[in-house]
């Protein structure tokens, strides 16, 4: 009886954790499908599209008659938006992470902390709708040329977003740092900054880097803020003035209009979701290489 | 002025600098909850909530895209809730250090860096083409489900990871099971940290605009999906349906865009005011989980 019982224990614990596994392994099976789905349609792009053509053509006119399909116009414009976000949020996530990392009580430090988080939750399409109809008037003021739809105010906007997450990010990394090389610093005379910058800083760059890397992504992935506010026009400019358009704010674009499913227009934002996805992929294979060697670092 | 003096002055002033550069982001969220309140809190009245969304602003309404926004929730955290749960629960618990173990925990990792709109590409080709789903809530549910399985799953290890061990050898001790010991050890002990990370992958979810405007929800949208319970006057009159399942959809983000995105004046203020819900409803779940956080640290300690 008891063994019969046994048993039966035995075969539940091995189902029960068959079930779990297989929870876990269907994330394999989602990067597989979104690797799977991007590939069968840009397949089909790039049989009338050489790549060659793709990633030189400079001019991105799908849409007109004279049909141009060239990435670089849409690059650009992600990687000026980009840009101007990390030059945002860089300065301000890292001077914010050294505080809470080395200036203020720890009391502070676990009560700001998820405040800070709150910047990261609000939607993105609220972020849009403050950079088209608050920061762009804003900025009219001190720059009167400037576009109702333009890739400053969404690049800072996309800066203000990211915040949170260089600051939260790196100041995971200096706090990881060890006390004792502070003390060390201490003991020679530094002052709080000094130590911060001199010693802290540097030993957890690696940690820091991986912060600015995964910001970069986010970035590069940031989809409604641009859709919104940084115009649809693809152009091969750095000029922050004026309407642009990114990867992702084209995929947008095209998915709000009618086009038929399997024509070539509709092939084009699985390319531009492929060129994402691996743009993407390859940051964030980065930092968490760099992240997890900081962590064999120090723990 | 000595050196000593000199540095502690210029300590003290990056200390200063620190503070308004941790203030920064959170003033900047201030200034425009204050803008966004001034341009819409006016046009919020009841009829705002119950109407559907219409060429003349001042009549236009979010019902259409509130009741889709539940409906997605209700489908995305049915889905996404037990796999990413299950997923959590066997990498820290069950799964031994493997070759493929590594794999899984890269692939997640990476997959919560994947941009939302590659999300929608994946929707549109799995769901809304092979599946045959159409454009239809239940893809869209799918989607988000899928969006933010990464996100559970982490936040489950995290506040699994949070038990100490001595609770499991202590069930060890007295007979359990594994899964005995899971259950009702270390689950109920991790609960209020994974209540925690559900709500604001929810949060997330329910803010989402770019993967559902991939899969092609709809931006203008006046009618409901057929609700699951409804009456007649005939016999038996009650009655229960999934048919609402496979109706078209729209949800508040995109109702907002929808509005954001036209030229007349007046939908910016209908933009503002389903901002002010929008925004609401993100802030309240936010702060919800940072008190349940809170509470559950002060309640126990280890």
């Amino acid at each position: 009886m008891i063994k019969k019982k046994r048993k039966l224990l035995n075969l539940k614990e091995t189902v029960i954790e068959s079930l779990l596994f297989l929870c876990s392994f269907f994330s394999i099976f989602v990067t597989a499908g979104i690797v799977l789905v991007l590939l069968v349609e840009s397949w089909g792009f790039f049989k009338e599209v050489s790549i060659l053509n793709f990633l030189t053509d400079r001019q991105w006119t799908p849409l007109f008659i004279n049909k141009h399909f060239g990435i670089l116009p849409l690059l650009c414009g992600t990687f000026l938006t980009t840009f101007i976000a990390v030059l945002t949020a860089i300065p301000i996530g890292l001077i914010s992470a050294i505080y809470l990392s080395e200036y203020a009580s720890l009391r502070v430090r676990n009560t700001v902390k998820p405040f800070l988080e709150i910047l990261a939750a609000v939607p993105t399409v609220v972020y849009g709708y403050f950079a088209l109809l608050f920061i762009t008037p804003l900025l009219r003021q001190v720059i009167p040329g400037i576009s109702g739809f333009n890739a400053l105010s969404s690049g800072i906007v996309m800066g203000i977003m990211i915040i949170p997450l260089v600051a939260s990010l790196s100041e995971d990394a200096m706090h990881a740092v060890p006390m004792n090389l502070r003390e060390g610093a201490y003991a020679v005379g530094s002052s709080r900054m000094q130590s911060a910058l001199h010693v802290v800083f540097p030993a957890a760059l690696s940690g820091i880097t991986a912060a600015f890397i995964l910001a970069v992504s986010r970035a590069i992935g940031e989809t409604m803020i641009v859709a919104i506010a940084a115009g649809q026009q693809p152009k091969l400019t750095l000029n922050p003035l004026v309407p642009i358009e990114t990867i992702t704010a084209y995929i947008v674009q095209i998915s709000l209009g009618d086009t038929p499913h399997g024509t070539l227009e509709y092939r084009t934002i699985f390319a531009c979701g492929m060129t994402l996805f691996l743009l993407t992929f390859v940051l964030n294979i980065f930092s968490f290489k760099l992240k997890r060697r900081f962590q064999e670092v120090y723990e | 002025m000595n050196k000593t003096k000199q540095n502690k002055i210029i300590d003290k002033c990056f200390g200063f600098l620190g503070i308004a550069a941790t203030l920064f982001g959170l003033i900047m969220l201030l200034v425009f909850i204050i803008d966004v309140l001034s341009d819409g809190l006016g046009r919020i009245n009841w009829s705002f909530f119950t109407s559907f969304p219409s060429r003349k602003p001042e009549q236009a309404g979010i019902l259409s895209a509130w009741v889709g926004s539940v409906w997605t929730m209700f489908i995305t955290a049915m889905i996404a809730l037990p796999l990413g749960i299950g997923a959590g629960i066997h990498l820290e618990e069950y799964a031994r250090k493997s070759r493929l173990t590594n794999f899984i925990e890269i692939n997640i990792a990476n997959l919560a860096g994947v941009p939302s709109v590659i999300y929608g590409l994946l929707g549109l080709g799995l769901f809304v083409r092979y599946l045959q789903l159409d454009r239809s809530v239940l893809a869209g549910g799918f989607t988000l489900a899928l969006l933010i399985l990464p996100v559970i799953i982490l936040s489950t290890r995290e506040a699994l990871r949070a038990v100490p061990f001595s609770m499991r050898e202590a069930s060890y001790a007295v007979g359990a099971t594994k899964w005995q010991t899971v259950r009702y050890q270390v689950l109920p002990a991790a609960f209020g940290n994974i209540l925690t990370g559900i709500i604001l992958a929810m949060s997330r979810a329910v803010g989402e605009t770019a993967p559902l405007i991939t899969i092609g929800a709809l931006t203008y949208i006046a009618f409901l999906p057929q609700s699951p319970i409804y009456f007649s006057s005939g016999f038996p009159y009650l009655h229960f349906s999934l048919k609402g399942l496979f109706d078209p959809f729209t949800v508040l983000p995109i109702q907002i865009f929808n509005w954001v995105s036209r030229p007349q004046k007046g939908f910016f203020t209908n933009a503002a005011a389903g901002i002010i819900v929008l925004l609401g409803l993100t802030l309240i779940m936010n702060t919800l989980a940072i008190i349940l956080r809170h509470h559950h640290q002060k309640k126990i300690r280890w």
